[in-house]
């Protein structure tokens, strides 16, 4: 089978991203005053749990971000004709949740739809009953032997996954010594080898209005979740480290007209800001099509463009505090001493100011991440988030609640998607508690009382 | 003082001409209104004519900055830039898409809008405050941590799942409070309670974790010691003098918030079905009616800014040290 590897933009992103953190972290390596806080980190059981649950999604999204597309079996001519439909590594790795579509609603491990429809009974009578499901417990003659076949398959998948965990323990106890850690993995490792068992013949989270399975909606969204809470700050990144700095160093007129700037972009208020921006942003791409040679493509450019725009609001804060500190720090003997001897504005803001910065920009980065998860959610609502068409909490639950009316309730996406959510925003916000106290001087002095 | 809020109101003004540059860009440079104009006709099959007509019935035919054609001081007032943009400062809103004054749909809709936003500000306020007060009373036992653990988990819970959780369990399954809908007056009670209460536990996580946090920060300073020495209890400490020294970082983060109020809660407003103008701007934004969004972003940051200058002004009444000049 042959492919073409595609490289949308947000992947492109996603690389730059891993790359720098494979920089930073051989550079850290070597240095042990950088080592040192990260070593505080890694003694909190509390942080290393929730990395071993972030590294978990962060699995599924790096895997989510392989993208390439398929050569169709007929030929244009000899040139090679390639699927318009854009597939990741991890749609390859899930490809029986993928492809087993229903017709529309089931409920959780259920074998039949969720409405009755007519159907034509044996003898020829037409009845209105629930049919059978297409892939969810199909392989069952017997209804009544749902229940037991599903014991069996979870415990049979409990065990191996549990197996898998144990062997990945022994590997990392060297590193990981902390018994939260080492039960959290087998704790993941049965859970994961369960499910994963069970989603082979069941549908685990039940299907959506179209018959797509809500577990793998559910795993799909964690890619999206996952660039617009760390995208968004690393796009913008740039432009908070150079304003922030330069308006604490040089002062003056420079830092009246950067605190012009970002007083005029805070006073709006970002919802009403970035749904402008949004808004503006449509009518470009629907004025545009000739730019975009599939529909993910174009999904991926309006989930760029979102990062875009999310950053541009949110980078005044971090700015602000950029500006702070580096307006205590030039006042700092060594910065003077420098000046004294003559060094250069450019060099005393890379060689002494930034890297005396840092820890701000890795607390905010963080601490970011799970506010911007959850605001993905809030504007998908509004309407101004990602594309329709692109899989994400926000067009999950948007999608789901409209269902909510209904007797009886379709309530399984909704609380796939808010699980999910859950999960990883709580990870995410334990870990960024772990980070800020390990790196915030301040902190640690108040948390030592 | 009133020197001092003159300087500050002017100072105001070239913030308020960045704000509208801003939107006057996003909306009439980044897109022309053909684009618009196209966008809203439908992509497809769109004559010339239709475009002209919908840029006419909105006054979008008139050049951007400079009308070369006209004479006099027409050349800058008979622009789109005037006529849309400029107007804002003297709140002159113009119209939205189905043709009613945006202006008097603010003001209509500001009441609905603040009979949700205020109460939620001041019971939230007084909840939040209350929480964290009992935490840093009991710091450092087991009712802390739980505390602290559970605003974790409810600060990591999506918003949307308070309001669709709210309206399940206590509209749907109890049937106390109607699912949505608004009524004035009295009528009004029992369709605002319900977001009112979904608003305030959507805050709790967040804002009580983090007046704890002010509130240990003052719990370690020396005036504190020195009243624990006096023999004062623990309870008289907090409320009189950790409370009271703990409002300048309180008011910054609240006071600007309280002009804001007026605009309503975007998600809120229309998942209960509240006609103010969280809701306006949300069916705005859905229907791609510009001038409303245009308007409603000017509205906010003259709102804000007026909340940056209440807070000044905050100051001055809690903390006898603070002088404006």
């Amino acid at each position: 089978m042959s492919f073409i590897p595609v490289i949308l933009w947000s992947d492109a992103l996603v690389f730059l991203l891993i790359a720098a953190c494979i920089t930073a972290t051989l550079y850290v390596r070597k240095r042990e005053h950088l080592l040192l806080p990260w070593r505080r980190v890694a003694q909190s059981s509390m942080a290393m749990v929730s990395l071993l649950v972030l590294s978990l999604f962060l699995l599924v999204g790096l895997l989510d971000t392989l993208h390439f597309r398929i050569a169709l079996p007929q030929s244009n001519n000899g040139e090679k004709v390639y699927s318009p439909e854009v597939l990741s590594v991890f749609d390859k790795v899930v490809e029986p949740l993928r492809t087993h579509t229903e017709k529309t609603y089931s409920a959780p491990f259920a074998l039949t739809l969720y409405a009755k429809e007519s159907m034509t009974d044996a003898q020829g009578n037409i009845v209105r009953e629930y049919p059978r499901l297409r892939f969810g417990g199909a392989h069952l003659a017997d209804e009544a032997a749902r229940d037991g076949d599903i014991a069996k398959r979870a415990s049979v998948g409990a065990l191996m996954g549990l197996l898998a965990g144990g062997v990945l323990m022994l590997l990392v106890r060297r590193w990981f010594a902390q018994t939260a850690v080492l039960v959290t993995i087998l704790i993941a490792g049965t859970l994961i080898g369960a499910i994963a068992n069970l989603s082979t013949a069941y549908h685990v989270l039940g299907t959506d209005k179209v018959g797509a399975d809500v577990l793998y909606l559910s795993l799909k969204s964690i890619r999206t979740g996952l660039i617009i809470g760390t995208v968004t700050t690393l796009v913008t990144l740039p432009l908070a480290l150079f304003l922030g700095v330069a308006a604490g160093y040089f002062r003056g007129w420079v830092d009246d007209v950067i605190q012009y700037i970002y007083t005029v972009l805070s006073s709006i208020p970002s919802v009403l800001l970035i749904a402008a921006a949004v808004l503006m942003m449509q009518v470009t791409i629907d004025t545009h099509p000739e730019w975009f040679t599939t529909s993910a493509s174009r999904a991926d450019l309006r989930l760029v463009f979102l990062c875009l725009i999310l950053g541009m609001t949110s980078w005044t804060g971090l700015c602000r505090l950029l500006r702070g500190e580096t307006l205590k720090l030039r006042e700092m003997e060594y910065i003077q001493a420098a000046q004294s001897f003559g060094v250069s504005s450019m060099r005393i803001l890379t060689r002494h100011i930034m890297p005396n910065v840092m820890h701000i920009i890795l607390i905010a980065l963080v601490m970011d991440f799970s506010g911007l998860v959850l605001a993905e959610a809030v504007l998908s609502y509004v309407g101004v988030g990602v594309d329709p068409s692109m899989i994400s909490f926000g067009t999950m639950i948007n999608g789901a609640r409209l269902e909510m009316g209904r007797e009886p309730m379709v309530w399984w996406a909704l609380a796939a998607a808010f699980s999910f959510m859950l999960v990883l925003v709580l990870a995410a916000n334990l870990f960024a508690d772990a980070v800020r106290d390990a790196f915030d001087p301040r902190l640690n002095r108040t948390e030592a009382k | 003082m009133i020197a001092y809020l003159i300087r500050r109101i002017l100072y105001a003004i070239p913030i308020l001409i960045g704000v509208n540059l801003l939107t006057f860009a996003l909306f009439f440079v980044v897109n022309t209104p053909d684009d618009m104009a196209r966008m809203q006709l439908g992509m497809k099959r769109v004559t010339p004519e239709a475009i002209e007509k919908w840029k006419q019935q909105r006054g979008y035919d008139k050049p951007l900055l400079i009308n070369s054609a006209a004479t006099g001081t027409d050349t800058f007032t008979d622009t789109i830039f005037w006529q849309k943009s400029a107007s804002m400062f003297v709140f002159d809103f113009g119209y939205s898409d189905d043709g009613r004054s945006i202006g008097r749909e603010i003001a209509t809709r500001m009441g609905p809008s603040l009979a949700i936003a205020l109460p939620t500000f001041l019971v939230g306020l007084l909840v939040y405050v209350s929480f964290a007060l009992l935490m840093t009373l009991f710091r450092a036992t087991a009712l802390d941590i739980v505390g602290v653990a559970l605003c974790v988990v409810l600060m990591s819970i999506s918003g949307l799942f308070y309001i669709i959780g709210g309206q399940f369990l206590i509209s749907k399954l109890w049937h106390l409070v109607p699912i949505s809908g608004y009524a004035g007056g009295a009528d009004g009670f029992k369709f605002v309670v319900l977001p009112i209460v979904v608003g305030i536990i959507g805050g709790i996580g967040s804002s009580s974790r983090w007046y704890r946090t002010i509130f240990l920060e003052e719990i370690g300073k020396d005036y504190v010691r020195t009243a624990r020495a006096k023999g004062l209890s623990e309870l008289r400490v907090l409320f009189t003098h950790v409370l009271k020294n703990a409002m300048i970082p309180i008011l910054t983060g609240v006071v600007v918030v309280i002009p804001l109020l007026f605009m309503g809660s975007l998600l809120t407003e229309s998942f209960f079905g509240i006609p103010g103008l969280g809701s306006y701007t949300i069916d705005a934004i859905n229907a791609q009616d510009f001038s409303v969004v245009r308007a409603m972003v000017f509205l906010g940051s003259v709102l804000y800014i007026v909340g940056l200058i209440l807070t000044d002004v905050s100051y001055t009444v809690v903390d006898p040290r603070v002088r404006l000049s």
